[in-house]
Formats: C-alpha cells, structure tokens, sequence
C-alpha cells in the first residue's frame, strides 16, 4: 500500500520570545533568549488579544496559548474563512505534558481554604488534558477525530506523528495538531524542583559541560497537516513534508534515559526508515537537548549510534537554549522552529554553548547560527527528537518545500 | 460588585454584573433577552449560583433553573429566594 505523503501547509506558536511562529523563528536565529530569572514564560501573550472573555475564562492558560498558536496556524493555511476539506475528515490532535494543572492548584486552593462548594464548575473542563483540542475542534468546527495525547515531554512530538499516520492512513484528509502547556505555577515548580530537575543556576544551556538542569517554559505551537495531494489540489502554500515519525519506550527508568540513548536511537531510526533516508541524508538535528546532565550525554550517544560519522559533521542545536524546556509543548513548538529553519537553509545556534564535555564531541552549533550548505539542491532535511518521563521517546523527519 | 443591598433593585443589578463577568455582553444582557442570546449557558448559571449563595446566604438548586428562559427570568428567581 502505498501511503500518502503529509505536508505542512501552517504553522503558529506562542513562546517565550514573542507570540508568533516568525517571532520564534527570527529571534532564535539571531541569538534571542527568552529566559529571565531562571524561567521562561510568555510574558508577551495577553489572551484577550486571541480571544473573547467568555473564551478566554473557559480556558486554561495552557488551552489559551494553543487557541492563539491555532489560529496563526490556520490563517497561514488559508483555512482562517473556510475549511478547505469536509469538517467530518478534519480532525485535532494536540499534546500536553501536565494539562490545567494551574486550574486545577487554585480550585485546589478554593477546596481547602473555603470548601467544596466554592470549587468551579469549569474546573474540570478546564483541567482536563484534553482540553486543547477540544478548544480546537470547537472553535473552528472540526468533526474528524479530536483526541489529546500525554507522554510528559515527548507529546508534542507523539501528537504531530499520531496526526501523519491518520492522514497516511486515510482517516482524515488533514489535521490539526500541535501541542500546549503552562507549567509555570507553585506546584509544578516545586515538584520539578524537588526532583532536581530545574536548573539551580537558571541557565539553559544544552550540551555545555556546566549544564545543571533545565530551565521551565510556557507556550504552544501548532501545525496544519494535509494529505499532500489534497493540498496541492487547492494550490496551497507548503511549508514542508512530515516524511517520517519514530516512536519508542526505553523500559529502562521512570525519569532517567538509558545511558547510552537506547530509546531515542530507536525512535530517530525508525523516523528515518520511515522516511527512507539514509543518515547521509539528515542536513540538521533539532535536539531535545534539555540542558540535564542526563539527556544531553544519553542523546549525543543515540546521535552518533544512529548517524555514524555523520554525527560528527550535522549541525545539532536545542530550541531549549533560548526558550527554556515547554515540557509536553516543546516537541510542537521545535517542530514549528525546525521547519521554518529548514525552509531558509539555516541552523539555528545552541545559545550559551561554551564548554564541551569529554565524549560529547558534535558541531552542537554554539552561539551564532549556521548556514545549511545544500551541494545537489535537494530540500533539506532535519530530525527533531523528543524524549519523555516515563521513557516515552519521539523523533520526527522533517523536509522543507 | 457595586451593590450591597438585598432589595430587588439592588439583586438585579447584581445578577447582571456576575452574568456580565462571566462574559456576556453587558449592551445585550436586558430582562427580555433570552439566555441563548447573551451566551449563558448551564455552567454559568452553576457560577452564578456559587456567587448568589455566598453573596445573599440562599440556596439554589440546579432544578430551579428548569423553566429559566430570559436573563428577566435568572433575576426574578434570585429575587424571590432572597425577599424570600
């Protein structure tokens, strides 16, 4: 059977650098950092700007930063007046790591301080993880499959490959997809800080030898996928072509990646048969690159188990460097980043890369960004990995128009 | 909310104001519009119960919106728990 390709016709996002996929795109690649006072939050984005009062109070912050990155991705798709397709063969999927947990502390709070009638009727609508591609799926009527998926920090990725297979699989002819979170609240922080995964120092700096942990984000980026022949049909605007999804579990730990990259070698191997591109073939690697101890190392050993000695030559960068880690969000919103990257033939840099560590030895892109040098003109192609607790492990191939 | 006091006058006003927060267009919110048009639906009217009954010490059950149709209607029953 032969499968139909997938492209990209609109991508938006609402990250710690500005509200916009070009905004994220532009300022990382000139050296932009999104991160103040060890956090990364989307200081810019004001709900109502996107949204009516009644929309924005029946939303959590997370469902609100993926109805704005939705509706940037839709008008670039031309879908902004009309749907191109059925509305029953458009569906949403979208991801998150942690959902409404800010909904769900503050009816904690009215619980415990005032009682259970004080608890909100919207709570759960707001809280559930669901929620942003139901949100989705209201607010521009589609009726194919709408479904949330959770894999902590790989969901981004997870959503984005479960939405090519439905399309390659004739279950609709276009999704959209993408992925949201909004972890910037006392227990998240607490809980991520007791765990010692946050970074003490406040820096993200993926790859360097004095990384110390990662540094916490909000926002959302989301994508309009179509089958490709039904896309060129309309004479839309292609960005790019998912050409391939691999996804693993490590079955090794609940949160720490098995040493050698194990997992995530699976994940990016199986993307790239998936694809049908050899290791020669990847042009640039968008890292999870956490700024962890742990992953930095795990994934610089998958990279080089995968490539071979094309490891050594690609340009590997994290999208972390300069917004911080977006947990469930951060596979959409590098997915977003990693094609428009592709499309202008540039590698965006690893911000604050200074220190190499012994063993960690790639082109991880430190500082400024690189120009990709395509020799035969062939479109450039990229793999953006995801890895998650729970040893959930995601890799995309991705290939500009 | 601006009001404090318990006379219809006084609930009325304070009833459009929750129903306003909420979201529905303040222009729109008149005694004869129907529920349906200013957007309230059954979650709203749950919040709106939370803030009567704390403001004005009722009770409120979700039956009693059974045959609410106009935002004249919401105002009528709330003045009719509290005066009574």
């Amino acid at each position: 059977m032969t499968l139909r390709d997938v492209v990209i016709t609109g991508v938006g996002a609402v990250t710690p650098l500005g509200v916009g996929a070009r905004t994220l795109h532009e300022r990382w690649t000139s050296g932009a950092c999104g991160i103040r006072d060890g956090e990364a939050p989307c200081a810019d984005f004001d709900p109502t700007d996107h949204m009516t009062v009644k929309q924005a109070r029946r939303a959590d912050r997370s469902t609100q930063l993926a109805i704005a990155a939705g509706d940037e991705a839709l008008a670039e798709a031309g879908w902004a007046d009309e749907l191109p397709y059925d509305p029953e063969w458009i569906g949403c999927v979208l991801g998150t790591g942690i959902g409404g947990i800010g909904t769900l502390e503050d009816n904690h709070d009215l619980l415990r301080d005032t009682g259970a009638e004080s608890v909100s009727p919207l709570a759960i609508p707001l809280m559930m993880s669901n929620a942003g591609s139901a949100a989705l799926s209201l607010r521009h009527g589609l009726r194919g499959p709408v479904f949330s998926v959770v894999s902590a920090c790989a969901a981004g990725s997870h959503a984005i490959g479960t939405a090519l297979r439905m399309i390659q699989h004739g279950e609709a002819e276009a999704m959209v997809t993408g992925a949201a979170e909004a972890p910037l609240t006392p227990l998240s922080r607490a809980a991520f800080g007791s765990m010692g995964a946050i970074s003490p120092t406040g820096m993200s700096r993926p790859f360097d030898n004095r990384r110390d942990g990662f540094v916490m984000g909000e926002g959302a980026g989301v994508l309009v996928l179509e089958a490709g022949d039904a896309a060129r049909a309309r004479g839309a605007n292609i960005l790019g072509t998912v050409r391939g999804y691999g996804a693993s579990g490590d079955a090794h730990h609940i949160t720490a990646p098995h040493a050698e990259g194990r997992g995530g070698a699976r994940a990016m191997q199986i993307a790239l048969n998936d694809a049908g591109i050899e290791a020669l073939g990847v042009d640039y690697v968008n890292a999870h690159g956490t700024s962890t101890q742990l992953n930095d190392r795990a994934e610089t050993m998958a990279l080089k188990s995968v490539l071979g000695d094309r490891a050594q030559k690609v340009p590997i960068s994290s999208t972390k460097s300069a917004i911080g880690h977006l947990l469930g969000a951060a596979g959409a919103v590098e997915a977003v980043a990693t094609i428009l990257a592709l499309r202008d033939r540039i590698a965006p840099p690893t911000i604050g890369y200074e220190e190499p560590e012994e063993g960690m030895d790639l082109n991880y892109v430190p500082g400024t960004a690189r120009a990709l040098k395509m020799s035969n003109g062939r479109p450039p192609v990229a793999l953006s990995n995801s890895f998650g607790f729970g040893g959930h492990n995601a890799s995309l191939c991705l290939e500009a128009a | 909310m601006a009001t404090t006091g318990t006379q219809p006058q006084d609930v009325e006003t304070a009833v459009i104001e929750a129903l306003a927060s909420f979201g529905a267009d303040p222009e729109v919110l008149t005694r004869d519009a129907t529920l349906e048009e200013v957007d309230v639906d059954s979650l709203d009217l749950v919040e709106l119960t939370q803030v009567v009954e704390e403001r004005y010490e009722i009770s409120l059950e979700s039956a009693d919106f059974k045959k609410i149709k106009t935002v004249g209607d919401v105002v009528d029953l709330v003045v009719a728990r509290v005066s009574g």
